[in-house]
């Protein structure tokens, strides 16, 4: 797979490939810059902080400030769902705004076309906020977006925010939700101090509501009598955000994207978190288990035991149906900060086997655990992303458990702050690959031949024109919710559908495939047609007319 | 609801770009680049741009789309982007071996003001560019123009880059086919062939964006304008430039650089840009419209006297490129509907030049404006509504939340399919755009009307 680099891409590549022990995770060349001139799969920071993080929430205005690609190519595109409340007046998702920079602005400053452009919007639309976003541009020329925004703060009464998110900071768009979840922090939660009145108040972190799943798990979650103070950010309002500081535990989805947002908020205001995953059947099942863990209620427990015994109820038939097509097949996944970890449970579900997987934007962590986090080595572009100090509130800092109750939980295996990472949960001498390039992708095809991949958009029709289908798992194609049981049920007939649909075996035409009797043209040896066939194919005759007789009547080629 | 932010009162804006309707240069150039056979679009700049051009190219066309990128990251932004590129040609060459590398630049590489000719001159001697191997480039910074702007500026690249004049003439003619889709591309080489006309046509992206699905995957298609092609475009003996915003440079390039003279035509859209294309064909080559070409051309008049019933006076607002805007409203005006509003997100007084040229007489009322969005666009229809809404997938929404028939035209196109086949030019183009848009009016009429009127036959 790497012989074809040059050495110094060699050397590089090699330390992002590795073959998986799950006892003892070795370390992974994670986090690092993309070589240049090599296809790759990542984004930038402006993506992964406006497109992934912050675009979701739905009742405040994004202005892009740039030119116009950055806020056009983020318009829509990531499949965030969001169902507008009653008391919502605009549902601004469907909404790209731009200052679209000119090359006066390029050469003569932004910013007074930024405070401008916030103005008209203000006037417009009257939004509850305004996030501002800068691209690349931005940052060289030197706008000061923080000051236009504090400017029209105090000028319009709205809380306006600006993101440094250009795209050339950092090595993918992983530093982007760092930059958006410093933000989030700093201009959102905390303002609302109102708690809902609902018992078992969670805030589900890193869930971005692609094809529904946000309302896949807060549905169970529901059924469960727990409650979802805030989803950050899939289909989110801003007030909802304001006040997830009031909620009784975090827990994570996407461990990458918002593992910041987890610490801060403890610090601060003291909310536990957990890391879960409502990916899978038995995953699902587990991390409902492990918040009530948390709660200690025995009603919520065997709430939650019925709820899990009724979904997998319906489910496992579903699941034997689907086993009796797709057991004992193979996959690959690489894919997004977490989702190429949680997917595997889905396939495992099935009977499927995970052959190789790898992150596109992930750090060190989320393959080995949390537990080499102190050995990770800051570089120049982790450096310049900024780390917030964050400490206790003096008026807001609640400890939601006692030290004894901690004590408890922890005596009886419940870990807090806690993530193992993909590489423990994958079979051993399983291939690892980070930030998988494009000719790696070719190579795997052609050495593993898995049944399915899971990858984003540019891979996809890569993939599907070896024959091999390809599910989108960044935004998930049209397809979703796959998460909760609910979801699951979807995925695993997705998968099913995929694979054994009847287009792959049409792939190869019958005149490239070896013989097949029932192929056999005209009815025997001496029928003129049938022997002017027979001759074409053994490269005896050039393309001849047969004789007069009529070709056979299930002959496709005659005359 | 949806867009329900948007009032019927139209405010001025100055600084406020709401729903473009255009984005940036380089995805343009990119496109153009995979006209090219055996060509790797790179991206100078930082990898996002390169990761939102390929990854909305890839939605559009359901194809692979392939092109590297400089990865800058701060460093670079400070220092120039010279090592990286210099590292990325070394890469691109070892691991891909492309024949040629079409280099375009973003904002980030654009304001730091790399100077992409001396840093690939320094990449070859340092032997990161084989012998034998091209590098051309295009400079397309994103704060000027649009996507349209990016492919002229690579066409005009292709042009100063390759195409060489040896002094002897062939008897070929250069077709620079605009910003089109592959489709269109396969039509205008098919009608020119019908013609009886051998043309030379760049970009071509046909064959490399409509690829079969074999179970092998080609990382360079066969399909594609090949170099020595666009080498020879210096020899032929005319070219015909595309639409003015996307051909309009690289035609005149190539007629000061290599004296082959240039005509200028409308996108043949319609009955009669589609004739002064094949017109300007026969011209040039001296040949004549064959029987099996008049026959198609009458097949589409005759589908369009049976059809103008359905079309006459009806209201259109039509968005998109400035050249799929011009050419698509002398198809509506044959059709006797009226384009009411037309706007394109690009610039270019050419744009609204034209359109009065083309409107003021049948249409006195239209409202015409470049570098427009569509969120005007939408606040107007708000004012006075249209029968039909034709424009790139980004109108979805508005035609659901006006309730307007929907035809979906131009680039991009992220939520349907087969428009990746099917031709928008040509005789053939218009029989298809036309069924288009006669289904979205008879299927809403059917839906609308009251019971006692739903009738079979129409």
């Amino acid at each position: 797979m790497l012989k074809i680099y040059p050495s110094k891409t060699l050397k590089k590549r090699s330390k992002q490939m590795l073959v998986n022990d799950p006892s003892a995770p070795p370390e992974i060349g994670a986090n690092t810059r993309t070589v240049p001139g090599i296809i790759t799969q990542r984004g930038c920071t402006y993506a992964g902080c406006r497109g992934v993080v912050i675009g979701p929430i739905h009742d405040i205005l994004h202005i892009t400030h740039g030119p116009i690609g950055c806020g056009y190519y983020s318009w829509l595109t990531r499949r965030n769902l969001a169902q507008q409340r009653p008391d919502q007046p605009i549902n601004f998702l469907q909404y790209a705004m731009s200052t679209d920079m000119m090359e006066s602005e390029i050469i003569f400053g932004g910013e007074k076309k930024l405070a401008a452009a916030i103005r008209e919007a203000y006037e417009i639309f009257k939004p509850k906020a305004i996030a501002v976003y800068a691209t690349c541009p931005v940052g060289l020329i030197g706008d000061d977006i923080h000051s236009v925004c504090r400017e029209a703060k105090k000028e319009l009464g709205i809380n306006v925010f600006g993101f440094s998110c250009e795209g050339y900071k950092g090595v993918s768009q992983s530093a982007g939700h760092h930059i958006a979840n410093n933000g989030v922090f700093k201009h959102m939660v905390g303002l609302l101090d109102e708690p809902d009145p609902e018992p078992f108040r969670i805030n589900v972190l890193g869930e971005y509501n692609i094809g529904g799943d946000a309302w896949a798990i807060d549905t169970l979650l529901k059924k469960c009598g727990i409650h979802v103070t805030a989803t950050l950010s899939g289909d989110v309002t801003y007030d909802q955000i304001c006040k997830c500081h009031t909620a009784d535990l975090n827990v994570v989805m996407c461990h990458r994207s918002i593992n910041y947002m987890a610490e801060m908020m403890e610090t601060k205001y003291g909310v536990p978190w957990i890391k879960v995953n409502f990916i899978g059947a038995e995953q699902s099942a587990k991390s409902l288990r492990k918040i009530a863990a948390y709660f200690q209620d025995k009603q919520l427990t065997d709430r939650v035991e019925e709820v899990i015994a009724q979904e997998m109820a319906e489910l496992r038939p579903v699941i034997a149906d689907v086993k009796t097509r797709c057991e004992g097949k193979t996959a690959a996944m690489f894919v997004g900060g977490s989702r190429a970890h949680h997917y595997q449970h889905l396939f495992k579900d099935i009977g499927m086997l995970t052959v190789a997987a790898g992150y596109e934007f992930a750090h060190r962590d989320d393959y080995e655990g949390r537990d080499v986090l102190p050995s990770i080595k800051i570089d120049a572009d982790s450096r310049n992303i900024e780390e917030l100090e964050v400490e206790a509130d003096p008026e807001k800092f609640q400890a939601r458990k006692t030290p004894e109750q901690l004590a408890a939980l922890e005596a009886g295996g419940f870990s807090f702050k806690d993530y193992e990472g993909m590489m423990r949960e994958m079979r051993k001498e399983t291939l690892i690959i980070d930030d998988i390039s494009h000719h790696e992708i070719e190579k795997l095809i052609e050495l593993y031949k898995p049944d399915i991949i899971g990858s984003g958009i540019k891979d996809k029709f890569v993939i599907e024109k070896f024959g091999v289908p390809c599910k989108q798992l960044h935004s998930y194609d049209y397809g979703g919710p796959y998460a909760a049981f609910t979801g699951a049920a979807n995925f695993y007939k997705e998968v099913d559908r995929m694979i054994n649909t009847k287009v792959w075996q049409l792939v190869t035409p019958s005149w490239k495939k070896p013989a097949d009797p029932a192929h056999t043209f005209g009815r025997g040896i001496d029928n003129p047609a049938n022997k002017a066939i027979r001759e074409l194919i053994a490269g005896q005759a050039k393309v001849k007319k047969p004789a007069k007789a009529a070709p056979a009547a299930d002959a496709p080629c005659g005359e | 609801m949806m867009l329900d932010g948007t009032t019927a009162e139209v405010a001025n804006r100055s600084a406020l770009r709401i729903n473009p309707a255009k984005t940036c240069q380089p995805i343009g150039a990119m496109y153009a680049s995979l006209g090219i056979q055996g060509c790797m679009p790179h991206s100078h700049g930082s990898q996002g741009c390169c990761a939102y051009h390929r990854s909305h190219l890839t939605r559009h066309f359901k194809e692979p789309v392939m092109a590297t990128t400089s990865s800058f990251t701060e460093g670079a932004s400070v220092f120039g982007g010279m090592a990286n590129l210099n590292q990325a040609l070394k890469n691109i060459f070892t691991i891909y071996n492309p024949d040629i590398v079409a280099v375009h630049t973003t904002c980030l590489s654009e304001v730091i003001g790399d100077d992409i000719p001396s840093i690939v001159a320094k990449a070859r001697e340092s032997g990161a560019v084989p012998e034998g191997k091209i590098v051309i480039h295009a400079n397309t910074p994103s704060f000027v123009g649009s996507h349209v702007t990016g492919f002229a500026n690579m066409v005009s690249a292709m042009v100063n880059y390759l195409s060489e004049s040896t002094g002897e003439t062939k008897n070929q003619i250069n077709v620079l086919p605009g910003y089109v889709e592959p489709a269109d591309m396969r039509e205008l080489k098919r009608l020119a062939a019908a013609v009886g006309v051998d043309i030379v046509m760049f970009p071509d992206t046909s064959g490399v964006l409509d690829g079969p699905l074999t179970g092998e995957y080609e990382l360079f298609p066969r399909g594609g304008a090949t170099v020595e092609q666009i080498k020879s475009s210096g020899d032929n003996i005319a070219t015909l430039g595309l639409g003015h915003f996307a051909s309009h440079i690289a035609a005149a390039t190539l007629e000061s650089k290599c004296n082959v003279p240039a005509a200028f035509l409308e996108l043949p859209i319609g009955v009669t840009a589609t004739d002064r294309f094949v017109d300007a064909l026969r011209s040039y080559a001296d040949v004549e419209v064959p029987e099996a070409v008049e026959n198609e051309r009458g097949r589409l008049v005759d589908l369009m006297s049976d059809l103008h019933q359905y079309f006459h006076g009806k209201r259109v607002a039509v968005s998109g490129d400035p050249d799929h805007v011009i050419a698509l409203t002398q198809l509506l005006l044959e059709l006797e509907m009226k384009p009411v509003y037309a706007i394109t997100g690009s610039t270019g007084n050419q744009f609204e030049k034209r359109m009065h040229e083309l409107l003021d007489g049948p249409v006195p009322e239209a409202k015409i404006k470049q570098n427009a969005d569509l969120f005007e666009l939408h606040q107007w229809m708000k004012n006075e509504p249209v029968d039909l809404l034709i424009t790139n997938t980004y109108g979805k929404h508005i035609a659901r939340t006006e309730d307007v028939p929907f035809v979906r035209f131009g680039f991009p196109i992220l939520d349907r399919a087969a428009h990746r086949y099917y031709p928008t030019l040509g005789y053939a183009g218009a029989i298809n755009l036309i069924n288009q848009i006669l289904n979205v009016i008879l299927d809403r009429k059917d839906r609308d009307c009251p019971e006692a009127w739903y009738e079979l036959v129409q």
